[in-house]
């Protein structure tokens, strides 16, 4: 066999053994990267269905769900039409409020201030909603931000009404 | 063992090998002068390495979902089986690879006691092996123990029971051990510590293995002294690397095979029970790689001297090089030794199945005569053939003839015979 | 060709420490009907699974907990995939212990997808009590937990047999063939037709015991079916890389020109 042939088969087995051992690194590495990521039992409580029959109105409830809590308030009408009066230029995150509840009545949002975490009380505060005393973010009666450090307005998540007495977050 | 000066290509190279030299270390072990007729029994240490590093990847994956609770622990393992991404995966290559990890040291320890590695100058290397292999036996005995299965937590309870033999205050050696009067949470949580913090100082003990390996270096099929480098050596890269490679490419095939079409044959059905302290187990017996101590442990009727015997199998293999009086190394020119070799490890084989069985009847009979035979080979039989064996002619290198006339082709045809 | 033969001896012997029993007591052989995922390619039958849930649910659950097994597990790929409308409903049947609510009292509420099977027993010793001072055991791994495996759980359900005469049985033990001592405390569980299964297959005794070990094998190692075909893609892969490197090697020490 010449040089040529005799190096180019070589070179063949030398490069085709890299590509392949490459694809068992990879193939390797994987589950050891994916093993970190949520397992079975956590991704099973990713939504959570909440029993709503025993909440008044002008109530709050907080649950909890994938360990953040969620605040459920039935509002006032007195509370709904105040979010609705609000000039959106006033806001620092313009947010409609019937964009941020779809049942006026009912507001859900992550109780997880969006400045740096703290979970803020609620019937507190300058605007009728909430207050977060670590850093001083006054949220209204629609869970915006007003006043203080926080950017952003409370979060809101996915959620639905199963029936009428219950919500399904997330 | 020389090394010219090495220079690093780059600047940066230089820069950094000036003020750490660690591509002079790498530039030595690439060139690292290895014996060119290392045969297969030669590529576990580098299979042992694979194993070591694979079992610490796979432990800590795994306690990051493992709880050290006597409640929860057993429901941890299942947990990690049945939600754990891959989870049965990391804990099915935990449990097995400790199996092939003590497979690869036996054989890795057959080798050298057939090649005679641990003479001479390589005391050091062998002993420091022999550390390795006990906290090896420490690290896989409390691993063992985690799970919380019927065999974890008896088994825990008759070996640290052992303790309770020695004299005055072997009572309260075994509480300290146990943080308590019988196994329960405390030892759980101690034991997991130690299982995690073992494998790091195994880990270094390796280091001064091979640092102690690479003063003489590697000893050879024929056991003679070769000049390192000469043309009977080979640069470490590439020639040994793809060797081990291809050594540990068929190592990983036989483990597939354990870890995904029979991922509990080597362990025991009674540890998928969760552990009760008040139903023991009808046979209680430690994994198959401890099996051997168990037997010389059960075969001496008093507990004292049971465990007297069980630590003074391992120390004997300890000051093998002092017992081992023999000035010819390997096996292949010590024909009667060839022969004492294989009724070893038939003896081995012998004491691994018996300390499975009741220690009862013709089971402990047998078991004490292969104890009895261990030690004799060891403590007697070594010496006298040490001083007494006609061994046959060691070449004076690989490639030249013995010194009075045994053609190449003999001495080839011999060492095939390995 | 003598350090061949040593070779295949040695490792002959491996295999058979590795693959005999390590007990010293064995009753009888055990039956050994076959099983769908037993092999290499082994693999579980859905509509088995289902039916030997339907066989755990209405005969075993009196006394045996699965308390690993949650209810999702049910509509899971490589188990009986019931659907996950099929799951929520059969979760839903169940009652699980919740709370404590804000009043600080316990509760209880329908089981959710999430919950784990709900047990017979508040605990171990209610158990205990409830069966003459025998403890069910919980069959989340048992198939695991037996030597002989699935063999062993089907020849015990089948080996029920009236005691030969020189042994006296106490009251509520009973004789099987295949138990290690030949008493049990758990009554013959399956008589022909105890389940009418919901696909119309015929429920004879030994029918739902072959089912029934079939969930149960399934609950101890529902990852089986992903672990043999990664196991299969794993093996073929280092087959292939082991012959390139084989040849890579040979390759390599070619330029070495004598190898003694």
């Amino acid at each position: 066999m010449s040089e040529d042939k005799k190096n180019n088969r070589r070179d063949f087995i030398f490069t085709a053994s890299y590509a392949l051992g490459a694809v068992g690194v990879g193939a390797v590495a994987w589950p050891l990267i994916d093993q970190m990521n949520p397992d079975a039992s956590v991704k099973a409580l990713a939504s959570t269905e909440v029993d709503i029959s025993g909440v008044e109105r002008g109530q709050s409830i907080t649950v909890l769900w994938r360990g953040k809590p969620v605040f459920i308030r039935r509002r006032t009408d007195e509370e709904i039409t105040k979010a609705k009066e609000v000039d959106l230029n006033e806001l620092k995150h313009p947010e409609k409020d019937e964009d941020r509840a779809k049942d006026p009545e009912w507001l859900v949002m992550l109780g997880v201030c969006t400045h740096l975490g703290c979970v803020p009380l609620g019937d507190k505060g300058e605007y009728g909603g909430w207050f977060c005393p670590c850093h001083g973010s006054h949220y209204d009666t629609s869970g915006r931000i007003r006043k203080g450090p926080a950017p952003t307005n409370m979060e809101v998540p996915k959620y639905e009404f199963v029936n009428s007495n219950t919500i399904k977050i997330g | 063992m020389s090394d010219h000066e090495y220079t690093p290509k780059s600047k940066l190279g230089k820069w950094f090998n000036d003020r750490l030299p660690l591509l002079t270390l790498s530039n030595h072990l690439q060139e690292y002068p290895t014996p060119k007729n290392l045969n297969y029994w030669w590529t576990f240490g580098g299979i042992l390495t694979f194993c070591l590093i694979a079992q610490i990847v796979t432990g800590v994956i795994l306690a990051m979902h493992y709880v050290a609770s006597a409640d929860l622990a057993f429901g941890s393992v299942e947990h990690i089986m049945r939600d754990v991404n891959y989870g049965w995966l990391m804990r099915y290559v935990h449990a097995n690879g400790a199996s092939m990890f003590f497979l690869a040291v036996y054989i890795h320890i057959f080798r050298a006691l057939y090649y005679g590695s641990y003479k001479s100058p390589r005391e050091v290397i062998w002993i420091i092996g022999m550390i390795i292999y006990f906290l090896m036996m420490a690290t896989a005995f409390m691993g063992y123990v985690l799970p919380w299965g019927q065999m974890s937590f008896w088994g825990a309870t008759v070996i640290t029971n052992l303790f309770s033999a020695i004299p005055f205050v072997g009572e309260s050696i075994t509480n300290w051990l146990w943080g308590g009067y019988a196994v329960g949470n405390p030892t759980l949580t101690r034991f997991y510590s130690l299982h995690y913090l073992l494998p790091f100082l195994i880990f270094g003990l390796v280091i001064l293995h091979i640092w102690a390996l690479h003063i003489p270096g590697n000893n050879n099929p024929i056991g003679i002294e070769i000049k390192k480098p000469s043309k009977d050596t080979v640069p470490f890269h590439p020639y040994i690397v793809i060797k081990d490679l291809f050594a540990l490419l068929i190592f990983l095939i036989v483990f597939a095979f354990f870890v995904f079409y029979s991922p509990n044959i080597l362990g025991h059905a009674d540890n998928y029970i969760e552990a009760n302290p008040l139903v023991t187990p009808s046979h209680i017996v430690p994994e198959w790689y401890l099996l051997p101590f168990y037997a010389i442990l059960r075969s001496i009727p008093d507990k004292l001297f049971g465990v007297i015997a069980m630590f003074a199998a391992i120390f004997v293999l300890v000051i093998l090089p002092w017992l081992d009086t023999s000035k010819v190394r390997s096996a292949i020119f010590r024909p009667l030794y060839k022969q004492f070799y294989w009724f070893l490890v038939a003896d081995v084989l012998i004491l691994g199945y018996v300390g499975a069985m009741p220690a009862e009847g013709l089971y402990l009979l047998v078991a004490r005569i292969a104890t009895a035979y261990y030690f004799l080979h060891f403590l007697f039989i070594l010496p006298v053939l040490g001083a007494k064996e006609k061994t046959l002619d060691v070449p004076l290198s690989l490639t030249e003839p013995v010194l009075g006339g045994l053609s190449n082709e003999s001495i080839v045809k011999k060492k095939k015979e390995i | 060709m003598k350090i061949f033969f040593k070779h295949i001896l040695f490792f002959t012997i491996f295999l058979i420490y590795g693959f005999s029993s390590f007990s010293a007591e064995q009753s009888y052989k055990l039956l050994e009907p076959g099983w769908s995922f037993k092999g290499f390619f082994g693999k579980f039958d859905r509509a088995q699974l289902q039916r030997g849930y339907q066989v755990y649910t209405e005969v075993c659950s009196a006394c045996h907990s699965v308390k690993y097994l949650s209810y999702r597990n049910l509509s899971q790929q490589g188990g009986p995939e019931f659907s996950d409308q099929q799951a929520k409903i059969i979760a839903s049947q169940f009652e699980v212990i919740d709370g404590p609510n804000s009043e600080g009292e316990m509760f209880t509420r329908p089981a959710r997808l999430s919950d784990k099977f709900v047990g017979p027993y508040a605990n171990e010793q209610a158990a205990i009590a409830a069966n003459g001072g025998a403890y069910p055991p919980d069959m989340s791994v048992l198939v695991k937990a037996r030597q002989g495996g699935a063999d062993y759980i089907y020849s015990v359900l089948m080996g029920y047999e009236d005691p030969p005469s020189e042994i006296i049985l106490d009251d509520g033990v009973h004789y099987n063939k295949y138990m290690p001592g030949n008493k049990i405390k758990m009554a013959k569980p399956l008589s022909a037709g105890a389940v009418s299964y919901v696909d119309g297959t015929e429920s004879s005794e030994d029918q739902m015991a072959k089912d029934v070990v079939a969930f149960l094998a399934w609950a101890a190692e529902p990852h089986l079916e992903a672990r043999h075909k990664i196991g299969f893609r794993a093996i073929i892969y280092l087959f292939i890389i082991t012959v390139l490197v084989y040849f890579g090697m040979k390759k390599l020490w070619s330029r070495i020109e004598s190898k003694v």
